[in-house]
């Protein structure tokens, strides 16, 4: 594995970790939600409503974890790249 | 039930069930290190393991058996609030991705073992250490039972054992040779068996579910015949309730219930044992993160599979233990070598979490009891002799609970357990981000939390049941039915805060802590961060 060590060097919140946070965030708010997706219709090949949404979420969460990952990687190399090598 | 041994479905899950026997054994020798007598070694695999073993291994502990065949259970029984375990496990991964890699940065850094060793190097304090190992054992136990509980409901099914007109050897024999089997691998090969086995385990799941959801609604004519029928089943008043049976979403009054016990048992899972040490056996700090964007497949399949309560429902099987209700389905609609196929795949995944559960209770034991309270000079052989020990006598202890006391105790146990583990969350992630809560506010917090959980659970009646009954209770304060579990966290958060303010006033002594915040980002191949660890070195001060 060659990844970078995580570096906590300049501003710790910024405009990428915001993004990734709120990747984080999202299937909170929409799976807490319930009363947004409690219904039947519109039903998908027979499966009402309220599974295949829950579903759908599953790989939409998923998508934005991957996200959430890459974008962090990228942070990381890049914090990595600013110290130029003088951090540890 | 059908009468008779299924012989053919018997042959093919004995057949499955040799196989992984054979595997757990051999396991020993897989990705063998030099140095065997370590904990590292037996307890965590070398932590050595990558994405996919760790995937494999992470799936297969936190998707069991008794998973399998309680959510469509809970399905078959009630509806929609059965369906909670899939928004349950979308918020896991979100949640871990924040703090895993910090509790995997710290542990290899420290050699930390448990999460109570993490938390009496964090906080200085063997007394919140203590209460937190007490925890993860007391919430273990009864999973395990219930990995048994898992076997039994297919081995039933199957026509072994279970009945009641025989006597109770005859009757729990394959059972007894299933345990004595599993402890014997999980004793002489650790953590590596049920990595090996986990493979097949969810090979095997995964065929199952891919053919059971397609090939099952051909068969019952389409998903609108299914949920048809499944919504005229559950509109039926129950006599003893005088309330419907269940609903296909849920009303408006049920919401609470459902968003809180996805969010609890979401914030648990992470704080049970066995969960730790399968992250904990992973080679580096992005194996876990890398993890949390595969593992939702698994979220999937329980999707899938929770769908397969319907299908019960519209199949017409008619059980009274709900329990039985997945395998009667796949007696009923597979042939016989399929049906066998698919119990084999049930059989083996009670296998694979029950050794990494007995592993993990093994571990706190050994670290925070053993070796905190008994014989502080242990050395590395030693806790693994012991271990391997614990892990032994845990297992009986489950087969002792399983075989001895009603199944329902089982259940009450596990459903307490999820409540209790909960409310370790403060000092194990709370510890991982800061070191401003103070150690006795945070065993204060904990204890108001344990009391109220287990009082609240105990009160719940059900009209099976007068104690017990469920896991969810009006929220004092705000009046809907929520999740026990994340109340008594809530208050556990207050009370842990507040104390924390009046501690700090009166300087109550910190306690030392002996980890730095560079070592919570630590990743392989940093200094201090050896691939190969030196054994055990938790509890000598860095």
């Amino acid at each position: 594995m060659s990844d970078a060590p995580e570096v906590t060097r300049g501003p710790v919140v910024t405009p990428v970790r915001v993004v990734i946070a709120l990747c984080l965030f999202a299937p909170f708010v929409a799976m807490l939600w319930v009363g947004s997706y409690a219904k039947v219709d519109p039903a998908f090949i027979g499966i009402p409503f309220f599974y295949w949404y829950q579903m759908l979420w599953v790989l939409i969460s998923t998508a934005l974890t991957m996200v959430a990952y890459k974008l962090w990687q990228r942070d990381q190399r890049a914090r990595k790249a600013s110290d130029g090598g003088a951090s540890q | 039930m059908k009468d008779g041994v299924n012989g053919v479905a018997l042959a093919v899950f004995i057949f499955f069930f040799l196989a992984v026997t054979v595997m757990g054994f051999l396991a020993a020798r897989w990705r063998k290190a030099e140095n065997e007598h370590s904990l590292d070694e037996w307890g965590l695999g070398g932590r050595s393991f990558g994405t996919w073993v760790t995937w494999f291994l992470l799936g297969g502990d936190l998707y069991t058996a008794y998973t399998f065949v309680a959510v469509p259970a809970a399905i078959y029984a009630a509806g929609a609030a059965g369906f909670f375990a899939v928004p349950y496990t979308i918020l896991v991964y979100p949640l871990i991705f924040t703090f895993l890699p910090r509790l995997w940065s710290v542990s290899h850094k420290h050699g930390y073992v448990t999460t109570s060793d993490f938390v009496r190097g964090r906080f200085g304090s063997k007394g919140l250490s203590l209460a937190v190992a007490l925890t993860g054992i007391l919430a273990t136990m009864p999973y395990i039972a219930l990995q048994l509980v898992g076997i039994q409901a297919v081995l039933d099914v199957m026509g072994v054992g279970g009945g009641e007109n025989t006597n109770w050897f005859i009757k729990d024999l394959p059972l007894l040779i299933a345990f004595g089997v599993l402890a014997a691998y999980t004793y002489s090969s650790g953590l590596r068996a049920p990595a090996l086995i986990a493979f097949v385990k969810d090979t095997l799941i995964y065929i199952v579910i891919a053919v059971a959801i397609i090939y099952i609604p051909i068969k019952l004519g389409g998903f609108d015949d299914v949920f048809a029928k499944a919504g005229d089943a559950y509109a039926q008043i129950n006599p003893a309730t005088e309330k419907p049976r269940g609903a296909l979403v849920p009303a408006e009054a049920s919401q609470w219930t459902y968003a809180t016990l996805a969010l609890g048992s979401a914030l648990a899972l992470f704080m049970y044992p066995h969960s730790i040490t399968a992250t904990l056996s992973s080679r580096s700090r992005d194996v876990i993160r890398r993890n949390t964007t595969i593992l939702p497949l698994y979220s999937l399949m329980l999707g899938l599979l929770a769908l397969l309560g319907f299908m019960a429902i519209a199949a017409g099987v008619k059980v009274t233990n709900g329990q039985l209700a997945i395998p009667q389905l796949f007696e009923n609609m597979f042939p016989d070598w399929f049906a066998g196929v698919a119990f084999a795949a049930i059989g083996i995944g009670a296998l694979v979490p029950a050794a990494i559960m007995s592993i993990a209770a093994a571990n706190l034991f050994t670290r925070n009891i053993y070796k905190d309270f008994i014989k502080p000079d242990a050395t590395p052989k030693d806790e693994t002799r012991v271990s391997k020990l614990v892990s032994l006598l845990v297992k009986v202890g489950a087969l002792a609970f399983v075989l001895t006391m009603d199944k329902t105790v089982a259940i009450n146990f596990q459903l307490l357990g999820g409540i209790w583990i909960l409310q370790t969350f403060p000092a194990l992630v709370g510890g991982l981000f800061t070191r401003w809560f103070h150690r006795w506010a945070l065993l204060a917090g904990w204890a108001v939390g344990m009391v109220y959980g287990t009082v609240a659970a105990y009160g719940v009646a059900s009209p099976t049941q007068k104690h017990f009954g469920g896991s969810s209770k009006e929220i004092p304060g705000i009046g809907e039915i929520g999740y026990i579990g994340l109340t008594a966290f809530v208050l556990n958060l207050v009370v842990t805060v507040v104390l924390t303010f009046v501690l700090k006033a009166v300087k109550a002594p910190e306690g030392i802590d002996e980890t730095s915040p560079e070592d919570y980002t630590a990743d392989a191949g940093d200094p201090g961060v050896q691939v190969e660890l030196p054994p055990a070195t938790a509890g000598a001060s860095h």
